[in-house]
C-alpha cells in the first residue's frame, strides 16, 4: 500500500481514482493519474478534518438548509416544444435525439 | 440463436432443485404531471413533446416533487403491510446510458419510503382449492422512468449492430415506484404460480387504490423475474438470473418455469449458472443471455441535494392508512359470497385476471353471473386470439354491462350480443352506437314479424299441419326459418307467440 508525504494510507488510492474516472467517463493518462490521485486524496484529508470538531451529537446532513417535505400539486404545466427541446441536440431524427450506438450495454 | 439450450424436463428440475424466486416490480403511478416537474404523462403522445427543462436535464433546472406521488408510493407501501420511513430522501444512480438525459436517474437509495411489508396470496392446490401464501416485501421505493430508445439499423431491431439510437424523454421522469420482494423461499413446485399470483394480486391492489392504471402491455406495470436454484431447502441461495420486462401474467409464470428448467439443465451438467440479466421473448417463451452481472455494478450512489428529505408525519400515514381500499383475501372473500360463486368459479375469474372486471361490470348493473359468463367466454376467447390479457381489451365493463342491459330489455340475442362486442371492440362506439349503426337491433315489430311468419308457414305447410295438430315441438323448425329470414334479428319467443296464435 502506497503512503503519502506524511506516511500515512491516502484517502483514496491510484487505482480507486482510476477506476471512478473510467466510471465517470473521464480519460485520464497515466500521467495524470500519477500527478491527480495524490491531490485527490489530499483534498479528501483536509475534509475529513472535519470530523474533529463533528461531535457525537451532531448528526450527519446532505442538506443545507433544515427543510423537508417540499411538494408540488399533481398539476401539468407548459414544457417545450418538440422543435425547442431538440433545438440543442447534435443530431435529430424523426422527432428525436439521435446518439450514437450504445456498446456494451443491453437497453 | 446459435447455441440450443439444453432443458430439463419442470417435474425432474423440481425433484432435484429447490426455486427461490425474487420479484421486482415497476409501476407507472396515473399521475398527470411528472415526478419532478410539471410535464404530462399520457402515454402515446409524438415524440418529445411532453419535456421541459427538468427532465431533459438542462444546466440549472431544478426538480420539485409531486405531493400526490408521495402519497400514492405511501398507501401502496401500507396496502403491503409496509413500514413507512419517517425520514428518507432520494439518491442519485449515476450511470451513462442514454434513456436518461440526466446522466442519472433519481431514485431512493438505503432510505426507501416503504420497507419491510408483505401480502398473502391465493395458490391453487391439488384440490381445486384457493391455498394462501405469504409473500414477504422487501422494500417500495420511489424513482423516474427513462426514456424510450428506438435502435436503429441492423438486422434484428435490437441494440446489437444498431447504427445508432434514437430517444423519445416523453416518458423520462413519470412517477415510478418499484417494488421489491424478499426472497420467496418454499413455494417448491408451485414457484410458477406464486410469481404469477403476487403480480395479478399487485396488480388488482394497485387498481383497487387507484393510483396506476396497471396496463402491463403499455409498460405501466412492468416485471423483473428473479429465479435461482439450490440444493434443498437448507442450502444457501444459489446464484440468480434477472429476467426483465416479463409483461404479461402469463409470460410472469412461463418464464420462472423455463429458468427453472434452464438452470437445472445446467447445474446436472456441472456448469454454472451465470448472474446475468436475461431477455424474455414472449413469442418462443424463451430467456436469452444480456448483460452479465459478473461485477458489481458501481452507480455510486449519493444523496440527492437538489430535493429536501420526505418526513411524512404520523398524522398524515394515519390519514391514508384510511383510505385503504379493502385487502385482497377479504375482498375475494366478499365478492364470492356476494356474488354467490362456488370456489371454483372464483378461481376461474381470478386466475384468467377478471376479478376487477367482472366487478365493475356488476357494479354498472349487470348480475355477476352474466358478467363472468361474458368476460369469461367471449370476452377471453377475444384476448387470447389477440394475445393481450383480459383488461387490455378495448373494451370498458360498462360498456360490457351495456351489452347485457341490451340483452336483458330483449333488444339485441346472445348472438347478436356477441356481434355488439365485435363492433365495439373495433372502436365502433358505445354499444349503442354499434346497435344503431349495424343495425343489430331484434326485431319484435308484430308486422314485420308476422309477414316473416306467414311466409314460413306458407313454404312448409307439412310442418304447419303438425302444429294445428298440437304438435307444438315441431314449431321449432318454422321459428328456424323465420329467423333465417331475418338473420337472426328476431326476437324468437315473439315468433313463437305469433306462430301459435296462427295455426291454434
Amino acid at each position: 500500500m502506497p503512503t503519502d508525504a506524511h506516511g500515512h494510507d491516502p484517502a483514496i488510492t491510484r487505482d480507486e481514482v482510476a477506476h471512478l474516472a473510467h466510471l465517470a467517463r473521464i480519460d485520464l493518462t497515466e500521467a495524470e493519474l500519477d500527478h491527480l490521485a495524490p491531490q485527490l486524496a489530499e483534498i479528501l484529508d483536509s475534509i475529513a478534518s472535519i470530523r474533529e470538531v463533528a461531535a457525537d451529537d451532531i448528526p450527519p446532513t446532505s442538506h443545507s438548509v433544515p427543510l423537508t417535505n417540499v411538494f408540488r400539486a399533481d398539476e401539468v404545466r407548459p414544457g417545450l416544444s418538440a422543435a425547442d427541446a431538440l433545438a440543442g441536440a447534435p443530431e435529430c431524427e424523426q422527432q428525436r435525439f439521435r446518439v450514437p450506438r450504445i456498446l456494451g450495454e443491453e437497453a | 440463436m446459435t447455441t440450443t439450450t439444453e432443458l430439463m424436463p419442470y417435474d425432474e428440475a423440481l425433484a432435484r432443485f429447490d426455486p427461490v424466486l425474487g420479484l421486482e416490480v415497476h409501476v407507472e403511478l396515473n399521475t398527470v404531471s411528472k415526478m419532478f416537474c410539471g410535464c404530462p404523462t399520457e402515454f402515446g403522445a409524438e415524440p418529445n413533446t411532453q419535456v421541459c427543462p427538468t427532465c431533459l436535464g438542462l444546466p440549472g433546472a431544478l426538480p420539485v416533487l409531486n405531493g400526490k406521488a408521495v402519497e400514492a408510493a405511501i398507501r401502496i407501501g401500507l396496502a403491503l403491510n409496509c413500514s413507512i420511513a419517517e425520514w428518507c430522501r432520494f439518491a442519485r444512480k449515476n450511470y451513462f446510458y442514454p434513456d436518461m438525459p440526466k446522466n442519472f436517474q433519481t431514485s431512493q437509495y438505503d432510505e426507501p419510503i416503504a420497507f419491510d411489508g408483505w401480502t398473502e396470496v391465493t395458490v391453487p392446490n391439488e384440490d381445486g382449492d384457493g391455498e394462501p401464501f405469504r409473500v414477504e416485501i422487501e422494500r417500495a421505493h420511489m424513482e423516474e422512468d427513462t426514456g424510450k430508445s428506438l435502435h436503429v439499423g441492423g438486422s434484428t431491431g435490437r441494440i446489437h449492430g444498431a447504427d445508432y439510437s434514437l430517444l423519445d424523454y416523453n416518458r423520462a421522469g413519470v412517477p415510478l415506484i418499484e417494488i421489491v420482494t424478499k426472497p420467496v423461499e418454499g413455494a417448491g413446485e408451485k414457484a410458477p404460480e406464486v410469481a404469477r399470483a403476487y403480480v395479478a394480486q399487485l396488480r388488482d391492489l394497485l387498481l383497487a387504490l387507484g393510483v396506476s392504471d396497471v396496463r402491463m402491455e403499455q409498460g405501466s406495470l412492468r416485471c423483473d423475474v428473479n429465479l435461482s436454484l439450490r440444493p434443498d431447502p437448507s442450502a444457501e441461495l444459489g446464484t440468480r438470473s434477472e429476467t426483465k420486462n416479463v409483461n404479461s401474467l402469463r409470460s410472469v409464470e412461463r418464464a420462472v418455469r423455463y429458468e427453472v428448467t434452464r438452470q437445472a439443465a445446467r447445474l446436472s451438467a456441472g456448469d454454472k449458472v451465470v448472474q446475468e440479466t436475461r431477455h424474455w421473448h414472449e413469442d418462443t417463451g424463451v430467456t436469452t443471455s444480456g448483460r452479465s452481472k459478473e461485477q458489481a455494478e458501481d452507480y455510486r450512489y449519493f444523496p440527492e441535494p437538489d430535493l429536501v428529505p420526505i418526513a411524512p408525519s404520523r398524522e398524515w400515514v394515519e390519514e391514508l392508512r384510511g383510505t385503504l381500499p379493502e385487502p385482497p383475501r377479504e375482498h375475494r372473500a366478499r365478492l364470492q359470497a356476494e356474488w354467490e360463486f362456488s370456489e371454483l368459479e372464483m378461481r376461474d375469474v381470478v386466475g384468467a385476471g377478471a376479478l376487477s372486471s367482472v366487478e365493475q361490470t356488476v357494479a354498472a348493473g349487470a348480475s355477476p353471473q352474466l358478467a363472468k359468463k361474458w368476460w369469461l367466454s367471449e370476452l377471453a376467447r377475444r384476448a387470447n386470439e389477440t394475445g393481450v390479457e383480459i383488461t387490455a381489451l378495448p373494451i370498458t365493463p360498462e360498456q360490457v354491462a351495456g351489452v347485457q342491459a341490451l340483452v336483458d330489455a330483449g333488444r339485441v340475442n346472445d348472438k347478436l350480443a356477441r356481434q355488439v362486442f365485435d363492433g365495439v371492440l373495433a372502436g365502433e362506439g358505445s354499444p349503442e352506437e354499434v346497435v344503431a349503426a349495424r343495425g343489430l337491433e331484434v326485431v319484435s315489430d308484430d308486422s314485420a314479424l308476422g309477414a316473416a311468419v306467414d311466409r314460413a308457414i306458407e313454404a312448409n305447410p307439412d310442418i304447419a299441419a303438425k302444429i294445428r295438430d298440437g304438435k307444438q315441438a315441431a314449431a321449432g323448425a318454422l321459428i328456424g326459418a323465420v329467423m333465417k329470414e331475418m338473420r337472426g334479428q328476431a326476437d324468437a319467443a315473439r315468433v313463437r307467440e305469433l306462430i301459435l296464435e296462427r295455426l291454434s
